[in-house]
């Protein structure tokens, strides 16, 4: 527990540096949000100077942050320039961008565990050199010319699986577009569970399982898979943040009404509030997905659990 | 000696000269376009041949200005090589330095290093890069390498810092200290040559990476930008004709996967070669 609040305790500021660094970047940008708002218009002085007032934007930009992440703990993520809450906009955003993340995430632990377990178990024989093979590639392909080629092949030609939006709903419609996304992830996770359990699998404790008498099954899935997982996990943690983030491509590709099509398009319109509000809130996400995994590694490794106690 | 055992290792492997092969005909192309293109970046171009496909005189056909493609595409190269590279060399200078200095000292200046990597750690990517280069549109190669060291230099200054760590406290350093070596000599002589290796394979793999995250860049539209040449460029013009017109995606996207997979499919081998438990 010591150890869990001495973890929290240093995930705080490194959460306000990280949002800081964000606002700063977004805000500081060339250009007056309240001119682009007004268009070829002019804009009276004293219009402007209340819009500014209104959107703290005369005042230093410290100040500014401090109001905003005032208002982030309320609940209140700001407004756009235009007067629309950005919770409100963001609302029916996330549960698209949430349920493609998810799919995503849990088709590379099933699948990467799945076949990282296969490969290793038996070392240097076809499986092996299959996902070894297959993973390299996968990872090579850049994550939009593997989502068109699945959404021609496999939507168009082949007509598995629909090819864009949301109409069938979970899980039909994010089938296709969570396994574009987390293609990279699986590969990933395949080859680190491979080489974990073939290490592992030498260790002097499994020696000493095989020659107590247990079955194999016991030795594999109990002692070798528990601690071949432990980097497995950190991984996977890690990758849940990014696979938010990563969203922006897949959703375009597939057309998918999620938060990374709105932050797209809102850091073009230079739309500040609402990239803010969305990457502050993903950086949450994966800071606390950090946390989580330090605590499961507890679970995971006993002596970690014991040094702690 | 691990260099010499881990050369010969590599000598073995067919994976080793496949990929090494085809880096060399990349970082020819890049460096030497003329070589193997007929017209230069956007020469010639013919708005009647736009989007044909390949024909002869014409191997990859033509793209959507009606430019011969094989030489757009060749052209290509270079962004790609030249972001990857530079953005990976001055990622590793950068976690070579802040590695050892926070490895080797600990204490505050490790504390401020690895909280600051934890800050630059947490920025998404995609989001980070796009903020920053839709704020100054007249981007070329080098702002994008900018950008690119800018969110790309973490993961690599961890490692960094573990293996001087696990290093700093062997019993080579501790003789090299009591013959009165300095900081500074024990860092680069002695800590940084055997703290290096795993760095390195890393250093390779990123280079692959690199080159798929500005390629994704340009696709999205916040990178590069006409009349610069770039495989993410093409694709990003490809993504709306492709069902029609396939050779336009084909192309390039052939290309930047054969690049990145030769660097990740070295990186792997070097690992595997300098890697004795694995043998």
């Amino acid at each position: 527990m010591r150890y869990a609040a001495q973890r929290l305790v240093q995930a705080v500021p490194v959460f306000f540096a990280t949002t800081f660094l964000i606002y700063a970047m977004v805000f500081a940008l060339p250009g007056d949000p309240i001119l682009a708002l007004a268009g070829d218009k002019p804009v009276p002085e004293q219009v402007l100077a209340v819009m500014r007032a209104r959107y703290h934007l005369d005042e230093p930009l410290l100040v500014q942050y401090g109001h905003y992440m005032l208002g982030v703990f309320r609940g209140d993520l700001g407004e756009t320039f235009t007067g629309q809450p950005v919770s409100e906009l963001l609302q029916d955003r996330w549960g698209v961008t949430a349920r493609l993340a998810l799919t995503a995430w849990v088709f590379e632990l099933a699948v990467g565990v799945g076949l990282g377990v296969l490969a290793g178990l038996r070392r240097g024989g076809a499986a092996d050199t299959a996902v070894l093979a297959g993973t390299t590639f996968v990872i090579a392909v850049p994550v939009f010319v593997v989502g068109y080629t699945a959404q021609i092949v496999l939507g168009l030609n082949l007509g598995l699986f629909p090819t864009a939006g949301t109409d069938e709903g979970w899980p039909g419609s994010y089938l296709l577009p969570g396994m574009v996304l987390g293609s990279f992830g699986l590969a990933y996770v395949a080859r680190l569970t491979r080489t974990s359990l073939v290490e592992n699998l030498r260790a002097d404790y499994v020696r000493t399982a095989t020659a107590k008498g247990l079955a194999r099954r016991r030795v594999v899935g109990l002692h070798a898979l528990r601690n071949s997982l432990i980097p497995v996990v950190t991984y996977l943690g890690v990758d849940f943040g990014n696979l938010m983030a990563g969203a922006v491509v897949t959703e375009g590709i597939f057309n998918l009404p999620g938060i990374g099509q709105q932050v797209f398009q809102s850091i073009q319109l230079q739309e500040g509030p609402v990239v803010v509000g969305v990457v502050t809130l993903l950086v949450m996400i994966f800071i606390l997905a950090n946390l989580a995994v330090d605590l499961l590694y507890g679970v995971l490794d006993p002596r970690i659990r014991r040094a702690r106690a | 000696m691990l260099a010499r055992d881990a050369w010969a290792e590599l000598r073995g492997r067919a994976v080793f000269w496949f990929s090494a092969a085809v880096l060399v005909v990349a970082l020819a192309m890049a460096a030497f376009p003329g070589l193997f293109a007929r017209l230069g970046p956007n020469e010639q171009c013919d708005l009647r041949m736009s989007k044909r496909g390949p024909a002869s005189g014409a191997l990859f056909g033509y793209d959507l200005q009606g430019c011969d493609y094989w030489s757009q595409v060749v052209h290509g190269t270079r962004a790609s090589i030249v972001v990857g590279v530079a953005v990976t060399v001055f990622a590793l200078l950068i976690s070579v330095v802040l590695g050892l200095v926070g490895g080797y000292y600990g204490g505050v200046a490790d504390a401020l290093i690895s909280r600051t990597t934890d800050v630059f750690f947490g920025i998404p990517f995609v989001l980070g890069a796009t903020v920053v280069l839709v704020a100054f549109p007249d981007h070329g190669i080098w702002a994008m390498t900018l950008v690119l060291v800018l969110l790309g230099w973490t993961t690599m200054t961890r490692l960094m810092r573990g293996q001087v760590i696990a290093v700093k406290d062997m019993d080579f350093v501790a003789a090299a200290r009591m013959l009165g070596a300095s900081d500074r000599r024990l860092m680069f002589r002695h800590i940084l040559p055997n703290a290096i290796a795993p760095v390195i394979v890393v250093a390779m793999l990123n280079v692959g990476n690199v080159i798929a995250g500005e390629a994704t860049l340009d696709y999205l539209g916040v990178g590069l930008q006409y009349p610069d040449v770039s495989w993410g460029l093409q694709l990003n013009i490809a993504q709306t004709f492709f069902a029609e017109h396939p050779h336009l995606l084909v192309f390039p996207a052939l290309f930047l996967t054969a690049t990145v997979l030769s660097f990740l499919m070295l990186g792997d081998v070097v690992r595997d070669a300098l890697d004795p438990r694995l043998r």
